[in-house]
């Protein structure tokens, strides 16, 4: 076990220095010179000579990525070319929003998608099952920024249920927050959900068709004796796993969400650094989240044990 | 992102004739159906200067128009018709669509193939492969976009290089499994070299799990390059794509919703027809399903 988790921490290790090398790389193997990149098409000789110095571009490759490195351990993940500020304090300052709205996404997709998942396998060919196959096409299929526009439409233009856009921080009253998310969460859900009842159901299945699970139904176990307590425990392992998967990838569909509804989160930071070729903040963004990312994995690969004592390394 | 893709086997390709088509409308309707759904979309975009009117031309005196006989979607907040701009958005979207996903599988299949047959090609790239998996998709193509600024060539790289890992993967892991079966021993033992039989005996085991992962990149690619154009960092704005079309129409949507809703849907429809082609092509490879049935 212990080797395991030596040899599963090493390989973290070393997943997270290709992905460092790789976007280090990516600035400086970019076409034409990072600094002139950085200070866009109108700046002088002087504005690139500064951002040059000022990025520490003039020492050699290896220095400045050990540099880089180093800083990101000490927590300095460098400064905002446009906002002139720490880009971890710019970060900081809109986690809040994105960890709203990605908390209440993964509450409402596991609690609704593993639900569905169970009812489905419970009744295969049934209604459930049916109407999940035709809601998970779908929902593989709206991108968010459609079904969010949709949503907005008709929940919030046409019937004023609900608001059309925007972000109400929770130290200013939990109702409003939460009115404010309840749309980009079930936009953003709806994949997550597809996904998530997908993967419980075809899961449910093979657990169901196990032998031990008709010796139950013989001893005259109740449905939900045997759902829950014989069926579900087993069939974790892949529920779990795609749980993991689905809040690493959630980022991706965050940053789309907070552009429909106007949310001031690490997306919509990422595409204003975009549009202001922002780079230290793009840069930071990308580490951070594939260290999210492989953080994740890492815990749900160690958390097999728990669940399942049968799985020893 | 590959939220879709399942373990397939390696299956002979023996079963893909043309004779099989009747029997395969019977047992496997997803493949038509969204094969077919497919094929309509394409011929209705090539075919869109024959019977869709100017999707760029500009008419400040037409702003924001319902659907009329002229123009059945309206038209947009610079007079532009809707309709038209939903169709020629349609070969924008394909073409960026297939080219990307088409690129990713070739990329992939290379990796893959090598890395499976290759023990120390397989531990280093494999690796570099994890990282680009652990970059989610969308903020690796807007990185890799940041750098030159938007355009369509830079664009199918940004959507094809996050996509390629998980072909590698695939690909990889078919080729594990098949490279211990007797007849590739067979091969090299008859004194067949080694590129024929990962031409002959290997490459072709990996192509229905290829098909399958295909239909899901190209479906998640449809949707990256919509994304991107939608945050402004994908299509150039002056060409007409679903994704700028949603992005330039969104403070209009109380107004005149279908200049989002028609796109919109399109996107959808396109997806989705690109999904049930896939989910179908899994079935039918998927020994487990074809015992049931």
């Amino acid at each position: 076990m212990a080797a395991y988790i030596l040899r599963r921490l090493v390989s973290t290790v070393a997943v997270m220095a290709i992905v460092g090398i790789f976007i280090f790389l990516l600035l400086r193997l970019a076409p034409g010179d990072p600094a002139a990149i950085i200070a866009g098409r109108s700046a002088t000789e002087e504005i690139i000579a500064g951002i040059r110095e000022q990025l520490g571009l003039n020492d050699p490759m290896p220095v400045q990525f050990l540099r880089w490195v180093r800083d990101m351990l000490g927590g300095d993940f460098g400064t905002s070319i446009f906002a002139g500020r720490p880009v971890l304090e710019l970060i900081s300052q809109r986690l809040e929003p994105t960890l709203s709205l990605s908390i209440l996404t993964m509450i409402l997709a596991v609690t609704v998608g593993v639900s569905f998942g169970i009812l489905a396998a419970w009744r295969t060919g049934g209604i459930v099952d049916r109407l999940l196959a035709a809601f998970s096409a779908l929902g593989y299929s709206v991108p968010v920024f459609v079904s969010g526009y949709f949503l907005i439409y008709f929940f919030a233009i046409r019937t004023h249920w609900l608001p059309v856009q925007g972000y109400v921080p929770i130290d200013s009253g939990l109702g409003p927050w939460f009115v404010h998310l309840i749309l980009p969460t079930v936009a953003l859900s709806l994949a997550y959900i597809a996904f998530i009842a997908r993967v419980t159901r075809a899961s449910m299945l093979e657990v169901l068709s196990e032998d031990y699970m008709r010796t139950a139904a013989a001893k005259g176990a109740s449905s939900y004796a045997m759902l829950f307590h014989h069926a579900l425990k087993n069939a974790g392992v892949p529920i779990l796993t795609v749980i993991g998967i689905s809040f690493a990838y959630l980022i991706g569909g965050v940053v789309l969400t907070e552009t429909v509804f106007n949310i001031p989160g690490i997306g919509r930071l990422v595409v204003d650094a975009i549009n202001n070729r922002d780079y230290p903040i793009i840069q930071s963004v990308l580490i951070l989240t594939s260290g999210l990312y492989v953080l994740v994995n890492l815990t749900i690969d160690l958390a097999y044990t728990l669940i399942d004592p049968r799985i020893r390394y | 992102m590959t939220l879709l893709s399942a373990p397939v086997e390696a299956v002979p390709m023996g079963r893909l004739q043309l004779s099989y088509l009747p029997r395969l409308a019977r047992r496997h309707p997803l493949v038509l159906i969204g094969g077919g759904l497919l094929v309509l979309l394409i011929i209705l975009a090539l075919a869109a200067p024959l019977y869709a009117g100017d999707p760029v031309n500009i008419d400040p005196f037409k702003r924001l128009e319902p659907p009329s006989a002229e123009m059945w979607f309206g038209s947009d907040n610079l007079g532009r018709d809707v309709f038209a701009r939903t169709i020629f958005g349609a070969r924008i979207s394909l073409m960026v669509g297939l080219i990307s996903a088409a690129c990713a599988a070739f990329a992939g299949l290379l990796i893959g193939v090598i890395a499976g047959y290759s023990r120390s090609f397989d531990n280093v790239v494999m690796r570099v492969m994890d990282g680009l998996m652990s970059i989610p998709t969308i903020l690796l193509a807007i990185a890799l976009i940041s750098l030159t600024g938007p355009g369509i060539g830079i664009l199918i790289v940004a959507i094809a290089i996050p996509e390629t890992p998980a072909v590698a993967r695939l690909v990889r892991s078919v080729v594990l499994s098949v490279r211990e079966r007797p007849y590739v021993e067979a091969a090299l033992c008859g004194g067949a070299r080694l590129p024929r039989v990962l031409w002959r005996h290997i490459l072709p085991s990996t192509i229905p799990a290829l098909m399958v992962q295909g239909a899901t990149v190209c479906a998640s690619a449809i949707m990256t390059e919509a994304g991107l154009s939608f945050l402004g960092v994908g299509v150039p704005p002056e060409i007409p794509s679903w994704g700028n079309m949603i992005s330039s129409s969104r403070l209009y949507l109380a107004i005149a919703p279908l200049t989002i809703f028609a796109p919109g849907i399109c996107l959808a429809v396109t997806v989705l027809a690109v999904n049930l082609f896939g989910d179908g092509l899994r079935d039918m490879f998927d020994p487990r399903t074809r015992r049931r049935r």
